[in-house]
């Protein structure tokens, strides 16, 4: 199990974000979220939970540098996040393919931004790498229209991995895929993930796929006001599959952990924020175990 | 008998086409005897029109008509009297120079609108205004500021054919898909790659709609214009040929203006097709 990072070692600091629109009502300001801690450590695999309306989206676009926070910092490998960058990819919720460019130019052009130097050989050999890797092998001359949802999507992440960034942000890559599609692009990407130890920041509101994906997952309130309600280690073993990850021992105390958050306490975290125990700063971290219960409150 | 929907449609079409002559040749030959109360002496001056024979030529006759100008296009005996090719390429010349000066402005003119929300409002009062004004009304102000008929007339194309392209570039560059812009930024695209990689392929339907609606417009205007500035093109032959009561010609006249519209489309539709993409 990876240590909390610290400053120094952590891949991405979240400190102290919140987001906040003029509103027509009383006060005139809606706050999206605000005091957001968290850290993502090198190699890390982070899932972010939370109800439609908490601004996960626009806490990622945040990090990705497309929007800014209107407090708070984002420091990724030491450097604070300031606009867009090579190193941090994004893959899109709506996978986001030029429709005009084949599934080789998709690539190719985020290729060519990365390596603008690059001979036309180089550059569609590394592209084919990455067209094996998420096996679109064959499809490389095919418009995103010839694919299939899935497929378009696998395009999304090859063209994110082709850029080799040192973190990758998912928006909710697989929301708009059925179950079988879904579940076979997650054991990619799991595979993916274990075989390069990408560090990766991902949006999901699908309890099984985070418990698959993630070493750590990132419990967000409700907005407005949303504030992260605690983080929750994965207790399961990092070679875990979908076929025989429900056989864990640990796997029902973590998923029952998750729901019970998102059904009730992801409302009622109201009343826990005012106890003296809560710190913004410092979110609690639990592991939930077998035969532990309530869950083990890990101090951070 | 299960033919397909385009061969019946031919069918249809052939069908209402021989009907139609038939009945303009039917029209033409149930035509009036000597309208009643003519003096005979003045109809015999008058010659064969008061006889009760009308200008009105029948379907044969302009078609054989069609078939002499297609057999000898490019004749030239004269300023009156040229062949109908060397007059519909000098109207083509004149849709192409005005034309391509409209593109020219309006498609970097339609970025700069569309790209930015201040300038798409700030000039949307101008363009609504001078869209809808016909191009004819500019021909006055352009004779007497430019001096010359010929230019004037390619002046009266190239206003006429800026205003659906500049408002359908700034549509089209306007309403690039976010996440395509996003994607751009992730990947600190450069502001000139980003405009000709992702903004123009994204825009370019929407601008060759645009192209398409202005070629069609200046097609319908350069006729009306050369009808007033006179000398040479298709629209100064149909006047010419009015003058001559040469009904026959301007009928052959018709159908070669509408012929080359009809080109004129087809090829704005084939570029269009080039870069419509399919999400």
């Amino acid at each position: 199990m990876t240590p909390n990072p610290t400053a120094e070692t952590a891949r991405i600091l979240v400190e102290g974000l919140a987001q906040r629109f003029p509103s027509p009502g009383e006060g005139g300001v809606l706050t999206v979220f605000s005091d957001i801690w968290f850290t993502v450590a090198p190699g890390e695999f982070v899932c972010l939970i939370g109800h439609s309306g908490c601004g996960k989206t626009t806490l990622l676009n945040i990090l990705a540098g497309l929007e800014r926070a209107d407090e708070g910092t984002v420091i990724v490998s030491g450097q604070e996040v300031t606009g867009t960058s090579l190193d941090r990819a994004v893959v899109f919720q709506s996978h986001a393919l030029m429709p005009w460019m084949t599934v080789m130019d998709n690539i190719a052009f985020a290729v060519t931004s990365k390596w603008p130097k690059w001979s036309k050989a180089d550059r569609q050999k590394h592209c084919q790498k990455f067209i094996d890797l998420v096996h679109l092998t064959g499809s490389e001359n095919k418009k995103p229209s010839q694919l299939s949802g899935g497929m378009k999507q696998r395009v999304g992440i090859a063209r994110a991995m082709a850029i080799e960034p040192q973190i990758m942000l998912l928006d909710e890559p697989f929301s708009a895929l059925d179950a079988l599609t879904r579940g076979s692009l997650q054991d990619e990407l799991l595979a993916i993930c274990a075989h390069t130890e990408q560090t990766v920041f991902m949006i999901t509101h699908d309890i099984d796929e985070a418990i698959l994906l993630a070493d750590k997952i990132v419990l967000m309130t409700n907005g407005p006001e949303a504030r992260v309600c605690e983080i929750v280690r994965n207790p399961l073993p990092r070679d875990r599959t979908r076929h025989d990850m429900h056989k864990h021992d640990d796997y029902y105390p973590i998923r029952n952990h998750l729901i019970e958050f998102l059904v009730n306490r992801s409302v009622s975290f109201k009343e826990e924020l005012s106890s003296p125990d809560y710190d913004p700063r410092h979110p609690p971290v639990v592991e939930p175990r077998a035969g532990a219960a309530p869950a083990v409150r890990v101090t951070a | 008998m299960s033919l397909s929907l385009r061969a019946r449609a031919l069918i249809v079409s052939i069908t209402l086409f021989f009907v139609f002559v038939a009945a303009w040749q039917l029209s033409l030959s149930t035509g009036p005897g000597l309208p009643e109360g003519v003096d005979p002496e003045y109809a015999a001056l008058m010659g064969a029109t008061a006889k009760g024979a009308s200008a009105m030529p029948g379907p044969l006759t302009v078609g054989e008509q069609i078939w002499e100008h297609i057999a000898d296009p490019f004749y030239d005996a004269g300023p009156n009297d040229k062949g109908i090719g060397i007059q519909l390429g000098f109207s083509i010349l004149r849709v192409a120079v005005g034309f391509a000066f409209a593109v020219l402005i309006a498609l970097p003119l339609g970025f700069l609108i569309g790209m930015s929300p201040l300038f798409y409002r700030a000039l949307d009062p101008f363009i609504q205004i001078m869209k809808p004004v016909s191009p004819l009304a500019w021909m006055p102000l352009a004779l007497y500021t430019i001096k010359d008929s010929t230019i004037s007339s390619v002046f009266v194309i190239f206003i006429c054919s800026i205003w659906p392209m500049l408002t359908n570039t700034a549509f089209g560059v306007a309403s690039v898909r976010r996440e395509w812009l996003n994607v751009a930024k992730t990947l600190e695209v450069g502001q000139l790659r980003t405009a000709f990689r992702v903004i123009l392929p994204a825009a370019a339907p929407t601008i060759l709609t645009g192209m398409r609606i202005s070629v069609g417009i200046a097609w319908l205007v350069i006729v009306a214009a050369e009808m007033l500035v006179g000398g040479t093109g298709i629209g100064y032959f149909v006047w010419n040929e009015w003058n001559n009561l040469s009904i026959t010609n301007v009928i052959a006249a018709i159908f070669f203006i509408g012929l080359i519209g009809m080109v004129l489309d087809l090829l704005l539709a084939w570029l269009l097709k080039l870069v419509t993409y399919e999400e």
